[in-house]
């Protein structure tokens, strides 16, 4: 076991963690936070995409004891005051989602590269969210999402 | 229930989803996100053998394990599971039949103990020789899978199963003389095709909670497509009543069949039952979901065709060898759904159609987004380019020769009209957005580069899968604002399906969308009842529920107001939660003045709450007769086309492709973004399994590449510069605002669109799915021994 702080969208919580806690349960299980899904638990299909320390990492590939100390951001703190963000209401607009099982990694992947990239092309939008798996949309309705959202789509 | 509305002010918009807000915040609740009081979790063990006796397994040091609160084996388990065919275990009984297969499970109080459980319980197998395909599940001396077959229960109007073979079901389609159209043709061209499993995929795996309570009360939450049809083969599986079995499905994060029927709810049933009754969770690894829940089908399609001197096909046999794996679930019902439909959008005078089921020790098959339909489409519109070459006619031109036209007449002998769907206009749609014959200057000068653009259209049509007599229910509820709940069993796996329905009853009342709320959980206690959620039938079949479930409701509301405003029915109209006198219409009383009960000054009450039910029934339709398969077996045919470009090396065989424009003929869309969603989605899902997707086992029958690295799925980086989408909107003249089925169409052909625009790129001739560019390269080393001649025989 090991005591960790973490402060997850903004609210620091210390907790007892086994050192075996994958980072992705901590936060679904012990949080409540259930937005992140676990959609293969090997680091390949992007659905437990967070922020760990302001870069978009797969939460089933570290464990909460190695996030002792680190800053963490969920899908639950895209929206303020019960109002959506503007990159949650690109998606709304778009349809860029369907049954929403990888929407939170998705989401997340994104807004990274809009942080980095204020007008990113269709193919640096493709390789940010390349392990982000979507079965349903076939990706193109997320896109024009983040095209839209990025002041990029005509209209 | 098509009615030229020219005023629609809902139907046909792109409308933001219903249920995207919860699903954007993080609000959206799914069954693996669930949290019970008292819950345990469960895990399986399960069988390294595709084929083996079970001599002896010993669960004792689990049993013992502190915080295992239950192990169950298959010894202790006597209940059979089945859909039309009842032939599975809960857990595997004395015989593993496929790798994966469960053999026992273990419920504790954290998965970290179950594991360690698993762990503990030894098997002691005596491996045998596994059946590993097709062909050799059908030769005389193979072993036979299941020698019970002929003790199962069945669903014999529709099945045909063959006891003492591995033949799970043989469906039989014949129309016409075949024979004698061979006789009369010039060409006789028959060649295989072949297709492997591949997984559905849905990112989230199969999970449920069941708590089996106080006398036999089962409470499931499960991530299942259909509620009803959990609850109705639970009922038979454990011979309770329905009444006692409750099933409420949250969001669910995808489908695509495979969680159409039952899966692992009646293990974790008992398995809750075995400790004692406390709520026990079960979620599906990604590797479970690979090999001990269902993939889709494989198939072995063998296809001859004969064609007149000018191209006409006069006859056509088809011979469909589905690999259902271990268990037929609904292998036995692709099967004959195919059995009506595998000559796609192509007339054929004279057809003979053979499809079997089949046995084989590998992971068992259920439905699969296009039910047959992806498989079938990859044979066929291949082999209509080996009869446009054999011809030596171009592709396009010989389907226009074939292609369906009103006065065309299916394989089961229903007359295709003018209003069944216009694959013509679909076809000629996407060759102009594909620039078929010819070349753009971009294409010109990637050619100059020494690679090759190749070009070809594909067609497709499928019908929804289901029993002749199948049916579906609305209730909408009055809230005392006026505003109103719907409540139906769609589940919302993503299709976009509560949103249609929202769009169609605020049409009908002519009030905001903003103010049908629909209820996305499923809840058999609560919402009115539904076959399934599959088949592409949820948007006609629920809608023509709802336009009556409206319509029933506004009767209630006009009789209150009829009484209220002292004037005949006739006389009223209704608009912006108002019913009003036609010729005085500032006499009116609003929906919310009546929706709980319309109140007079004094006191007196009228009407009462108001509730709105519509049920609908598929009309028309028959079983097949069993030994012709003729009949009316679909409720609309949806049709369409897809135009493919790609740009491959003639070297390396590596491939892109470059655009997929899609045409489907959807009588009426309903909502854009969703028809555009589904159409991509499928789109995507379906070059999955043309390009990578497919199970690949050893020689022992275990599966190889259980995973994401070695079995991909499409990624964002897999998509085409382009995806078009053109609907084409000829009324269905009995659908919702003439609306036809959209979630499965566009999966079809996809791949065999690639397939056909590689052969025009470079010549190769694939026969089998998926292409990796290794195949392609493959193929070009191959193109020196094709031979015409060993395809065609000519007259």
């Amino acid at each position: 076991m090991k005591k960790i702080s973490i402060k997850v969208n903004g609210e620091m919580y210390v907790r007892e963690v086994a050192d075996s806690r994958i980072l992705l349960h901590f936060l679904r299980e012990d949080l409540g936070l259930t937005a992140a899904k676990e959609g293969c638990g090997a680091g390949e299909c992007g659905a437990c995409t967070i922020f760990l320390n302001g870069r978009v990492v797969n939460s089933c590939l570290v464990l909460a004891a190695e996030a002792d100390g680190s800053e963490i951001v969920t899908l639950e703190n895209e929206s303020k005051d019960g109002s959506l963000s503007d990159l949650q209401k690109f998606f709304q607009k778009h349809q860029a989602v369907q049954c929403g099982y990888c929407t939170a990694g998705m989401i997340m992947s994104v807004k990274e590269l809009l942080l980095r990239n204020a007008k990113p092309s269709v193919e640096q939008i493709k390789d940010q969210i390349e392990g982000n798996f979507c079965r349903c949309t076939g990706y193109s309705q997320i896109i024009d999402a983040v095209l839209d959202a990025s002041g990029q789509l005509d209209k | 229930m098509y009615e030229n509305d020219k005023n629609l002010k809902f139907i046909g918009k792109d409308i933001p989803r219903k249920d995207t807000l919860a699903k954007i915040t993080g609000e959206a609740m799914y069954t693996t996100d669930m949290v019970l009081p008292g819950m345990l979790h469960a895990l399986v063990k399960v069988s390294p053998y595709a084929s083996a006796k079970i001599l002896s397994l010993d669960t004792s040091k689990a049993e013992a394990l502190p915080g295992v609160r239950g192990v169950l084996t298959g010894a202790e388990l006597d209940y059979k599971i089945g859909l039309y065919l009842v032939d599975k275990d809960v857990l595997a009984k004395k015989f593993v039949r496929h790798y994966g297969e469960g053999v026992a499970a273990v419920v504790a109080d954290d998965l970290k103990i179950a594991q360690n459980a698993i762990d503990l319980i030894e098997v002691k197998y005596e491996p045998m020789k596994p059946v590993l395909n097709v062909k050799d599940a059908l030769k005389k001396d193979a072993p036979v899978i299941h020698p019970d077959l002929g003790s199962y229960d069945y669903f014999e109007p529709c099945f045909t199963p063959k006891p003492g073979t591995n033949i799970a079901n043989h469906t039989k389609t014949r129309k016409g003389d075949v024979e004698k159209a061979f006789a009369n043709s010039d060409y006789i061209v028959e060649r295989e095709y072949t297709n492997p499993a591949v997984q559905h995929v849905p990112m989230e795996t199969h999970a449920a909670i069941v708590q089996w309570k106080v006398d036999n009360n089962i409470q499931i939450w499960s991530s299942a497509q259909s509620a009803f049809t959990v609850r109705n083969l639970m009922a038979n599986s454990f011979k309770l009543p329905h009444s006692k079995i409750k099933v409420t499905i949250p969001n669910v994060g995808g489908g695509f069949g495979g969680k159409a029927g039952v899966g692992i709810e009646p293990l974790v049933a008992c398995l809750s039952r075995k400790a004692g009754g406390r709520p026990v969770k079960f979620v599906a690894s990604r590797e479970e979901e690979f090999y001990m829940l269902p993939r889709r089908t494989g198939l072995v399609y063998n296809i001859k065709t004969g064609l007149s001197k000018e191209g006409k096909i006069l006859g056509q046999k088809m011979s469909l060898y589905w690999d259902a794996g271990a268990y037929a679930d609904y292998a036995v019902n692709v099967t004959r759904a195919t059995g009506y439909s595998a000559n796609g959008p192509y007339h054929i005078p004279d057809a003979w159609l053979d499809g079997y089921t089949i046995y084989t020790n590998l992971p068992y098959s259920t439905a699969y987004r296009g039910f047959g339909h992806v498989e079938f489409s990859w044979g066929l519109e291949r082999h209509m380019d080996l009869c446009a070459q054999t011809m030596g006619i171009d592709p396009y031109e010989f389907r226009k020769l074939n292609m369906y036209k009103p006065g065309s007449t299916t394989i089961t002998g229903e007359e295709i009209t003018a209003d069944s769907g216009n694959v013509r206009k679909c076809v000629e749609t996407v060759k102009e957005a594909i620039g078929y014959g010819t070349l753009t200057a971009e294409e010109k000068q990637i050619e100059a580069k020494g690679k090759k653009i190749g070009k070809a259209m594909v067609t497709f049509k499928k019908a929804p899968a289901m029993p002749a007599f199948t049916g579906s229910t609305t209730t909408i509820r009055m809230n005392e604002d006026g505003t109103v709940n719907a409540n139906l069993t769609l589940t919302e796996i993503g299709q976009g399906a509560y949103t249609a329905i929202a769009q169609i009853v605020a049409e009908r009342l002519r009030i905001p969308y903003d103010d049908v709320n629909v209820t996305i959980y499923c809840d058999t206690e609560h919402d009115p009842y539904d076959w399934q959620t599959v088949a592409s039938k949820g948007l006609f079949m629920s809608g023509n529920a709802s336009i009556k479930a409206a319509d029933d409701l506004l009767e209630r509301v006009y009789k209150v107001a009829s009484e209220v405003l002292r004037c005949d029915v006739i006389d009223l109209d209704h608009q912006d939660g108002k019913v009003f006198i036609k010729h005085h219409p500032k006499s009116f009383v609003t929906f919310a003045q009546v929706a709980v009960g319309y109140a007079y000054p004094n006191g007196n009450g009228v009407g009462g709450p108001i509730l709105g039910v519509g049920s609908y029934i598929a009309q028309g339709l028959t079983n097949l007769e069993k030994t012709t398969g003729q009949g009316y077996p679909a409720l609309d045919w949806t049709m369409g086309a897809h135009g493919v470009i790609v740009e491959a090396d003639p070297e390396s065989g590596e491939y892109t492709i470059k655009k997929i424009a899609t045409a489907m003929d959807l009588g009426k869309v309903i909502n854009l973004g969703c028809a555009k969603g589904q159409t991509f989605g499928a789109v995507v899902q379906g070059m999955g399994t043309g390009v990578c997707e497919g199970y690949i086992y050893d020689d022992q029958g275990k599966l190889m590449n259980p995973n994401f690295t070695d079995n991909k799925i499409p990624t964002s980086k897999d998509v085409p510069e382009s995806l078009e989408f053109y609907p084409i909107e000829t009324p269905q003249i009995d659908g919702p605002y003439g609306a036809r089925g959209i979630g499965e169409p566009p999966m079809v052909s996809v791949a065999s669109g690639i397939g056909n625009a590689l052969k025009d790129a470079l010549g190769v001739e694939l026969l089998n799915l998926p292409i990796r560019s290794e195949d392609v390269w493959r193929a070009i080393a191959d193109k020196e021994n094709f031979n015409l001649k060993d395809y065609v025989t000519k007259k």
